[in-house]
This record gives structure tokens, sequence and C-alpha cells, in this order.
């Protein structure tokens, strides 16, 4: 069985997240960036999917920029065995809409035959949340979101979700698309000797074009602001206090 | 690869021999590594980087003096190198509380003089360096912290690095990862200020005998991003006086870079008396100062970080190299205070080791002392910089920042015109922790509240250092005695720790009545103050996890 997964480089969780001053989008440059985490955790069950001796081949595979390359090396350090970086923009800034990935994924899956797709369930960037359902859509597919379990048997993935007050099972046939949540697993480290490692691996470059998919922008994002700003609180002395400021504010 | 054994409870590590093993990829260890390929691309080179990735833990001005880069890569321009700005304007002002007086450049000495330098992110600057090292077969590894000196006998032979996953009580957790034994002929520590490894050997190696004790600073810096029409791209500024005035010595920069963006930095010497000095309050205060608030007003603070920087020059400079390798850069100390410089040493101390390493391993040696390398710091460039100056940082500790200002001039003067000092060479004395006074005799400082708007409390600006450690780790921040910071600090102290960490880190709480002493070691900015200025002496700072710690942008 062979598992495909996607990754995407993101603005790293840590970063403290900032407007650029033409407020068109969030500053990316100077930032550290790393492979989104839904991904990785993507990255992770399919290694250990092979590992346990269901998978045979796991490849990763990245859109974006050059630098993007820097994501599938930490997944190949991770365990996957190949990766292809196809190259879609020169500006870190330049974002690739879902509809244009899907596309794109679309034509590596065509190509790669895989049996599992792992994706993420959403990239903490623009959260989304469609990629992958996109991708299923234009693949005729089976999928399953937010998996926070998942187990195959004959040709059928048992996907356990997390729905919004609990869990949810299902059954896919595959070939199939699955993407994962939080809870799934808990990715391990870039070991030194397997990063070392990692760069004898096979990388395969290629262009958006190459596939001769359409990456235009469809949307066109108007402006892009921070939160507002919260008030500063206020502490009182008394419970007295506390009833006379509230009436003064109008809440009671 | 090969796998050895290690004495704890973890499984076999792996094991892998370069030629020369580079801890650290700032400017010193960058630079050793791209000669070292320069002067035989067949020698194998690694450079490990604590940070998440290269420049994520480089913080500096900086003024870059590009004495160093013209040596290593003459067409650095031409190699598009992140330095445009060239300092057009350079401004030194004496600050009151509510005045500034220029002090005019004519009286400097050359040395001081800023023309031909640039203002520059360091950590961009090293994140070109190392795609530059890249290029020419340096294997650079980001996100690996060596935690330990790999000794063979007597003589350094490699470290470990990339450790990964001890929980809490430091037993193996289920992603653990044992990390790797690099060996190398040559071993070359390029830490920074207090690295962690550094401390280690010249404490093994003796290496600050015969030296006067190393003195230090704590440097904090900020980014906004202001108003365009304030701002002035080439400029660059320099505060001394209020509020520090006879507190602690110390002062500030303004560096005008591209982008509508300033670096405001502030450095306190750590050689202060008043234990209820905060240094980071300092440095929020005088953002206040008219000359600097109608700056700042109407902009933006974008990110934040702190780092300790050494100033105990010459005198300081212990001895450098030792059996299988040397100290680069800021790991010994080799920063010219009145120049507020030291990236120009790091990289020439880089060149300089490289090509004593390089040299030796032609000869077939390894594993003794890169002799010639000592040599060529003290004798070089390196030691011409930093004789010119060696009495303005212990003048300005004996007679505070105006006087010492009028006398270190007059001896640079001294010094440049007639190569010898009036002074001779002038002791530092006490080291930065033994210099910290007694609560009792000293008055508390209330510093004015952060407004959030030019000034901020702690916690908030630590949120744009983009610092973030694994919880389930150890804590890194050791304590040799645990009892020390309630029972001595506290007592008599006031537990300075509460105070002189930039990133609030070491908090006292009360527990059931009685104070505890708190380490978030999850804030560390890896600034390496703790291990510095603590009275007793008694926090050792150690490499948390790789990966962890600051995600400084253009720092």
């Amino acid at each position: 069985m062979k598992i495909l997964v996607p990754v995407k480089r993101v603005i790293d969780y840590n970063v403290k997240v900032r407007v650029k001053a033409d407020e068109s989008s969030v500053e990316l440059a100077n930032v550290k960036m790393s492979i989104n985490p839904f991904d990785e955790i993507a990255v992770e069950e399919a290694i250990r999917l092979k590992e346990k001796g269901v998978a045979s081949e796991v490849v990763v595979v990245t859109i974006g920029v050059k630098k993007s390359e820097d994501v599938l090396r930490t997944a190949l350090a991770m365990g996957a065995d190949r990766a292809i970086l196809i190259e879609a923009a020169d500006d870190v800034h330049t974002d690739i809409e879902p509809l244009a990935v899907a596309k794109l994924l679309a034509k590596v899956a065509e190509a790669e035959t895989p049996d599992l797709i792992l994706a993420g369930k959403q990239a903490i960037d623009n959260d989304m949340n469609a990629t992958g359902q996109m991708l299923g859509a234009l693949l005729g597919w089976g999928q399953a979101t937010s998996a926070s379990a998942l187990e195959i048997t004959d040709g059928v993935a048992r996907v356990t979700r997390e729905v919004d007050g609990g869990l949810q099972v299902v059954d896919v046939n595959m070939p199939a698309i699955v993407t994962c949540d939080l809870r799934l697993n808990e990715p391990r480290y870039a070991s030194l000797p397997n990063i070392m490692k990692a760069k004898k691996k096979s990388l395969a470059a290629t262009t958006a074009a190459e596939y001769g998919v359409d990456i235009t922008p469809r949307l066109t994002v108007v402006k892009t602001v921070e939160p507002a700003a919260r008030a500063a609180g206020e502490i009182v002395g008394s419970v007295e206090e506390l009833k006379a400021k509230l009436k003064e504010a109008g809440v009671v | 690869m090969s796998q050895t054994s290690n004495e704890t409870d973890a499984p076999l590590r792996e094991s892998i021999d370069y030629d020369v093993v580079i801890v650290g990829a700032g400017p010193s260890g960058l630079s050793a590594a791209i000669r070292l390929k320069q002067l035989d691309p067949n020698l194998e080179v690694v450079v490990l980087e604590k940070g998440s990735e290269v420049g994520a833990h480089i913080l500096s001005g900086a003024v870059l003096d590009p004495i160093g880069l013209d040596r290593l890569i003459p067409d650095w321009k031409e190699k598009s190198a992140p330095i445009k700005t060239a300092v057009t304007e350079d401004h030194f002002l004496f600050l009151t509380d509510k005045r500034s007086v220029r002090i005019p450049n004519w009286p400097m000495p050359k040395l001081m003089s800023n023309h031909g330098n640039y203002i520059v992110s360091m950590g961009n600057v090293c994140r070109w360096l190392a795609e530059q090292a890249e290029e020419l077969g340096v294997e650079v590894f980001p996100g690996m912290a060596a935690s330990e000196l790999v000794m063979e006998g007597d003589r350094v032979a490699g470290v470990v690095a990339g450790e990964f996953g001890r929980e809490a009580d430091g037993s193996i957790g289920a992603n653990y990862e044992a990390g790797m034994e690099l060996r190398g002929k040559y071993v070359l520590l390029g830490e920074g200020v207090r690295g962690s490894l550094s401390k280690i050997v010249i404490d093994k190696f003796n290496l600050s005998e015969g030296h006067e004790p190393q003195k230090f600073g704590l440097g904090m810096k900020e980014i906004w991003e202001i108003d365009p029409s304030k701002h002035k791209e080439g400029t660059v500024q320099h505060t001394m006086g209020w509020p520090l005035n006879s507190n602690a010595g110390g002062g500030s920069f303004i560096y005008h870079i591209e982008n509508n963006q300033v670096y405001v930095g502030f450095v306190v010497h750590l050689n202060y008396e008043n234990p209820y000095l905060s240094p980071y309050m300092e440095f929020q205060r005088f953002k206040h100062h008219p000359a600097v608030a109608d700056l700042l007003e109407g902009g933006k603070r974008i990110a934040y970080g702190a780092r300790a920087i050494s100033e105990g020059g010459l005198q300081s400079l212990p001895k450098l190299t030792f059996a299988g390798g040397a100290l680069l850069g800021c790991s010994a100390g080799m920063v010219n205070v009145p120049r507020i410089k030291g990236n120009h040493n790091a990289m020439l101390s880089g060149i300089a080791a490289a090509e004593a390493a390089a040299m030796a391993i032609s000869e077939g040696r390894e594993g003794d002392e890169l002799t010639d390398y000592e040599t060529a710091v003290r004798d070089g460039d390196i030691g011409d910089d930093l004789k010119k100056v060696r009495n303005v940082k212990p003048l300005w500790a004996k007679w505070g920042a105006l006087a010492s200002t009028v006398l270190g001039g007059l001896d640079m003067w001294t010094n440049s015109l007639l190569g010898l000092s009036v002074f001779g060479t002038l002791k530092h004395g006490k080291n930065d922790a033994q210099a910290t006074g007694e609560a009792k005799d000293f008055a508390e400082i209330t510093y004015p509240k952060p407004d959030g708007i030019l000034s901020f409390d702690r916690l908030t600006n630590v949120s744009f250092a983009a610092t973030n450690h694994e919880e389930s780790q150890p804590c890194h921040l050791k304590l040799a005695d645990p009892s020390v910071p309630i029972a001595v600090n506290l007592a008599k102290y006031a537990e300075p720790a509460q105070r002189y960490c930039p990133a609030g880190v070491y908090e006292i709480v009360e527990k059931a009545g009685a104070p505890e002493f708190v380490i978030n070691f999850q804030n560390c900015v890896h600034c390496k103050t703790c291990d510095i200025k603590d009275p007793s002496q008694n926090i050792t700072w150690t490499t948390p996890q790789g990966g962890d710690g600051p995600n400084y942008p253009n720092m």
C-alpha cells in the first residue's frame, strides 16, 4: 500500500503573526516557517502505518516556493521514503488557493496511484479546511476528515472523527482521503542521524506549469486586519463598586 | 556512522567523524566553516545550531564593520549579502531626564567613527552566511543543541548533539532520540557570550587563569516599524546618561534600517550594585524620553529579545585554545565596548581559527592546541582593536559615564596616536555577580507602569520573542543548591533574579505563607544573564532541546 502525504510550509506556530503595513496579508518576510503541524501528524501516521507493515511506501509532496523543500526534508528525516516539490510561486506571500492545490494533488495522485492520501485537516496559516475535501471530489474518492484514530483492514479505512460533542466512527473504501486532527498521534522528532540520512533520499522537483494546472488566484484579499485590541480592565475594591460600575456600563 | 555506548540509561547513540566540528551558527562559527572550505574543499565540516533555524538565536545591534566579511567573502555585495544600509548619520547624545545634549563627533578618536559601516540584522547576515557555507559543502544543522563534550583523555574530541525527548524528571520519553556524537580533529566553540560548553571548557582547562574576570552587559532590543516620515535610513544614534545615571553603566542605540524599521536597544552593564535595579524596566522607561518617544509614537513594536554581551575586553580575554579545540568570538569575549561592536572580531576570529585548524590538519595533526590561532588573535587585528580601548570599561566602572567618556576618550586618543596609555592596563576586579550589593544598603526603585504603547510589561514583550520550550523536558536552568534563592538571595539581595531576567523566568511566589522560587523556563530567551549575575553564582544555564528558545526574525 502506498500513501501520499501533502505537506505545507506555513508560518511557525510560535511566531507572533503580524499584518503587513499595506494590509495585503500577514508578514512572512524574516519569519520562521515550519511544516504545518496537522501535516506533520499526517506524516507521522503514514510512517507508523509503514512501520506496522500496513504501508509499503510513503511519498510526501509540497506546493509552494523553492524553500518549501525544507518541510520535505523534515518529512524525509521523520521517515518518508521520497518527496516531490512542486514549485508554484517565487514570493512566499503568494498563497496557492485550495482548489489549485487540490487540482495539482489530483494530478500527482493520478501519476503516483496511492491507496491512501493522508493530509492535515487544515493549514494553520489561513485555516481553509478545504483542500482534502476538494481533492476527494476531484478524484471521486471517499473521504473522512478530522481523524483522531485510523485503522486499515482489507481495503477499508476505519476513521474515528472528532465531531462536536463526541466521536464518530466511519468506514471508507480505499483509495481514500483521510485528513488528520490534533489527537491522532504525537509526531516524532527528526533526529540528527535521520536528518543526515534524509539528505540522500530522492527529492524530485517540478513546477505547477508542468502539470498544466492553472493556479491563478480566484479570490481577492480585500484587507487583512489584526483583531481589535482588548480594552484594559479595571480592578474594583468591593461588590458595591462592581455593581455601580456594571450599572454605569449599562450591563445590569 | 558507528554506535557507541553512553553512561546513562539512554539507548546507544550513533557517532560520526568530521575534520572540524563547529558549535554555533553565528558570525564566528560560520566564518570559520566558510574559511575551512575555502582553504581545503575536502575538509568535512559541520556546524551545529541550537536555534530552530540559523538566525533564530542571533541578537545584535548591529552596526557592522565589514573588515571580517571583506576578508572572508570579498564579493559579498555581488553575492547579495543582506547588508544594504550604509551608516550615513552618527549621533551621540547625553540624556538628562527631559533633555538631550548632542556630543559632537570631532573630539572622538577615529576608531569611534561609523563611516564605512553598515546597519544590519545580524540574524539575516548569519542566514546568508549559512547559505554561503552550505554552497561550499559545509553541513549546517539547525535545531540541534550541542549539550555535552566528548572527551578523549585530556582532549576535547567532539560534542553530543540532538538529544530529544527526555521527560521533566529526566527519564526517557516515548519519542526519545539519543542524540549523536559528532567527533572532530578540532572542535571550535562559537556559542556566543557565556556559552554553556565554553563555560565548561574554560573551567576544565583553566583558561581564565592569569586573566581578569570576564565582564558583561545585558542587551535588550526591540524592532519597531515607525511612521515613514520619521524614518531616516542609515541613521545611528547612541545615548548615555538618563535613565541609568549613576545606578549602572550602559546606554541605548537606535538604528534606522530599511523598510521603515528601527532597531531600538538598551544595554545595562551587569556590574551594577543595586539589586533592586531592573535592566528591563530601565529600557522601557528610556523609551519615554522625549528624544525617543517622538520617534516611536505612531509606530509598532514588532519584535523583542535580549542577549548578554561580553565587555571585559583584552584584559578578560581567556586563553583561547585547549587540547582539541578553541573558543571563537564571544565564547571568549571579543566585543570592543566603546565601538559597541563585536561581530567584526567574531568573524576575524573564525577566520583565524579556521586557518590554524586547516594548517594543522594538513600537517597531519589533530587534537592538540591551535597556538597559531591564539597568536593571530592577540597580535593581529583583534588584539589591536581591543588594545586601544582596554581602559574604557574599567574607567567607566570607576568614574561613571561622563567622566569616563572624557578619560576614556583621552585614553583612546593616546592609544591611537602614541600606542600607549597613561593608565597602563586597568583591572576590572570583581566579576559581575560579586559586584551585586546587599538589599539593605540600597533603596528600592519604583518604575513607572508600562503604558502599553511605548513601553510594555515583560511577559507581553516576551511573546514578541516567539520563544517556546517543550514543556515536558527537564528545566534547563540548573540550581547548584535549590535552597539558595530563598535562604540567601531573597534574604540578602531581595532575589534579583526576579528583576535581572529580561524574560520574567524567575519569580518569587507565596505558597502556604512561605516564599517559593519558581523558574518559568519556557519563557527563557537564552540571554544567559542569570548564569552571570546571580550573586550566589548558583544558576547554570544549560541548553534545552534543540529548536527551543526564541525565534527571532531580523534581529
